[in-house]
């Protein structure tokens, strides 16, 4: 089966001094339509650039990025992108933000409501749809970014370290929180964090980048139950796979210490 | 670690450590705590109202008092400076006349034409500078150096490029201010953070409605502050400008008044020129804060 975006040799140089210095090489990847594919690596590995080249942000210095067998040659709403710091438009409500996407495609008043009335109810917002940004804590902030992103009917949803601004139980409830949503929206899921146990408990597929130059280390389908809970961190099952993959970060990654 | 484990003798005596940084130096002097900060001295902390409204009342209490005080010790000439009573007569005087209120108008026209013009000009080249490369590399030098040339030295060339009417009064308001609101204006559209433009491109906005939906929104209570900051100075350009040459106007009646040494006169005109601004001031202020209630 032909994945829903597929990478063919990708690679990417930044000048540096004078000199082409590489900062991802050889990415093939190919990820299928629905399922949820994270992305860990260090930090400086490469993971943001990796993303603003699927978002459409960037260019590939080599390479090639389909979509649906299409090349990806700018941005675009069918690549939905949320980053780090949410990136929330503070002069607009909660629901006015969600609603950005759809004014740009000059969707009817009445069907615009009805989405972002779905979107804001399935990502818990609903009662905070008048707040402005200001006055949300992290967790929700993203949130927004989500349901922003996800308003648009994206094919695959971007996600750049969403959760990695936010306390551990915050983060634990966003990840619960990005799974549903995932399963509800029928959305397909690029996630790069450096938190191994996020990657390996909300992903189906857990890729490792190696830094230095950035490139593809591993690739490992989790062989982990479909409804996940927290409690599935404790098991043995987990816990082995978090140090294997944690054990494939370190090896790869080139600036310990 | 596993080298010192291995070090370690069988015999159980404590390894020859490297002494840490505690040992290696001496104590530091320890500094008295500074103590918990007063009220009215601690760095960048809210006073209680109270305090606040007498600091601010006595700002314009003392100097009231000084000046009354002055005036009726007559320690000062009234020619140099006339009592209070004195201005505020002057000053009912010249009101009911009506010449307060033709030249005030007088000046406030100009400055709505000069400094109008002014932002019309500044806005759209601002946010072209702040936003585009190319157009900051094409106007920032220019501006930069333009707005370190003192307008009023402009005057004499205003005077013969465009005679003697309205229009070089005009035009040395605008002089004065385009460059520094152009400027700051850039200023103000450069602090959208990339990250909010390049998230709206990803949502499917082409560039003109990134320019308009996000970057605009974005630094409009900057553009306002800009704008209000910079207003002070189309003020001190127009009393220069018909101090010049002007049949009307505020500045003209301060001239004609040193003429005839009515400081009383002037002092009065001051005062309407100070309560003018402070008012336009806060009327921007105002505005700054209803544009910008979602700054966090
Ligand atoms: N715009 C850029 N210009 C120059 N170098 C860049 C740029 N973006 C990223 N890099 C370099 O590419 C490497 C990977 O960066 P990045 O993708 O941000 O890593 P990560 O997101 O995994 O922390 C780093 O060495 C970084 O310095
Ligand atoms: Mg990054």
């Amino acid at each position: 089966m032909t994945g829903l975006l597929e990478l063919v040799g990708v690679g990417r140089e930044f000048p540096r001094r004078g000199r082409a210095v590489p900062a991802l090489t050889d990415i093939d990847l190919r990820i299928a339509r629905t399922s949820f594919v994270c992305v860990v690596g260090a930090s400086g590995s490469g993971k943001s650039t990796l993303l603003s080249l699927v978002a459409g942000l960037d260019r590939p210095s080599s390479g090639e990025i389909l979509l649906d067998g299409n090349p990806v040659l700018g941005p675009g709403p069918d690549r939905g992108l949320v980053l780090q710091s949410g990136a929330v438009y503070p002069w607009r409500t909660v629901e006015r933000n969600v609603a950005f996407g759809l004014e740009l495609l000059r969707i009817d008043r009445a069907e615009r409501a009805r989405r972002v009335a779905w979107y804001l109810e399935e990502t818990g917002l609903t009662a905070l749809r008048s707040a402005l940004p200001k006055q949300l804590s992290g967790g929700q902030r993203q949130r927004v970014a989500i349901a922003r992103a996800l308003a648009c009917e994206p094919d695959v949803l971007l996600l750049d370290e969403p959760f990695g601004a936010l306390d551990v139980q915050t983060k634990e409830d966003m990840q619960l929180f990005i799974r549903r949503v995932w399963r509800d929206t029928g959305t397909t899921v690029l996630m790069v964090t450096h938190d191994v146990e996020e990657a390996v408990f909300l992903g189906q597929r857990v890729v490792v980048l190696a830094s230095d130059p950035g490139r593809i280390a591993a690739d490992i389908t989790l062989e982990l139950p479909e409804e996940r809970e927290l409690a599935i961190k404790r098991t043995p099952e987990f816990l082995e796979l978090r140090a294997r993959v944690e054990d494939l970060v370190r090896t790869f990654h080139q600036h310990a210490g | 670690m596993a080298g010192l484990a291995k070090a370690r003798p069988a015999g159980g005596v404590a390894p020859e450590r490297p002494p840490t940084a505690r040992q290696l130096f001496g104590a530091l002097p320890r500094r008295r705590p500074s103590g918990p900060p007063g009220t009215l001295l601690a760095l960048r902390t809210p006073l209680p109202g109270r305090i606040r409204t007498l600091l601010v009342l006595a700002s314009v209490a003392v100097p009231l008092l000084v000046w009354l005080v002055l005036g009726a010790s007559g320690a000062v000439e009234p020619r140099f400076l006339p009592a209070p009573g004195a201005v505020w007569t002057a000053g009912v005087e010249m009101a009911r006349s009506g010449e307060l209120v033709t030249d005030a108008w007088a000046t406030v026209r100009r400055i709505l034409y000069g400094y109008g013009l002014g932002v019309a000009v500044a806005v759209p080249l601002g946010v072209a500078m702040g936003s585009f490369t190319a157009a900051r590399s094409a106007l920032e030098p220019v501006s930069g150096l333009l707005r370190y040339l003192p307008a009023a030295a402009f005057t004499p060339l205003l005077l013969i490029w465009l005679g003697i009417g309205e229009s070089p009064k005009i035009a040395l308001i605008f002089i004065g201010t385009v460059f520094f609101n152009m400027l700051m204006v850039a200023d103000a559209v450069r602090q959208v953070p990339l990250e909010l433009v390049n998230v709206s491109y990803t949502l499917g906005a082409r560039r003109g409605e990134v320019l308009g939906k996000v970057i605009l929104p974005y630094a409009l209570p900057g553009i306002v502050d800009a704008v209000r900051v910079n207003f002070a100075a189309a003020w001190g350009l127009v009393v220069v400008a018909e101090l010049v040459n002007s049949q009307e106007g505020l500045g003209k009646r301060i001239l004609l008044a040193q003429r005839f040494t009515q400081t009383d006169k002037i002092f009065a005109i001051l005062v309407v020129i100070g309560l003018i601004g402070v008012t336009a001031d806060v009327a921007l202020r105002i505005t700054r804060d209803r544009i910008g209630r979602w700054v966090p």
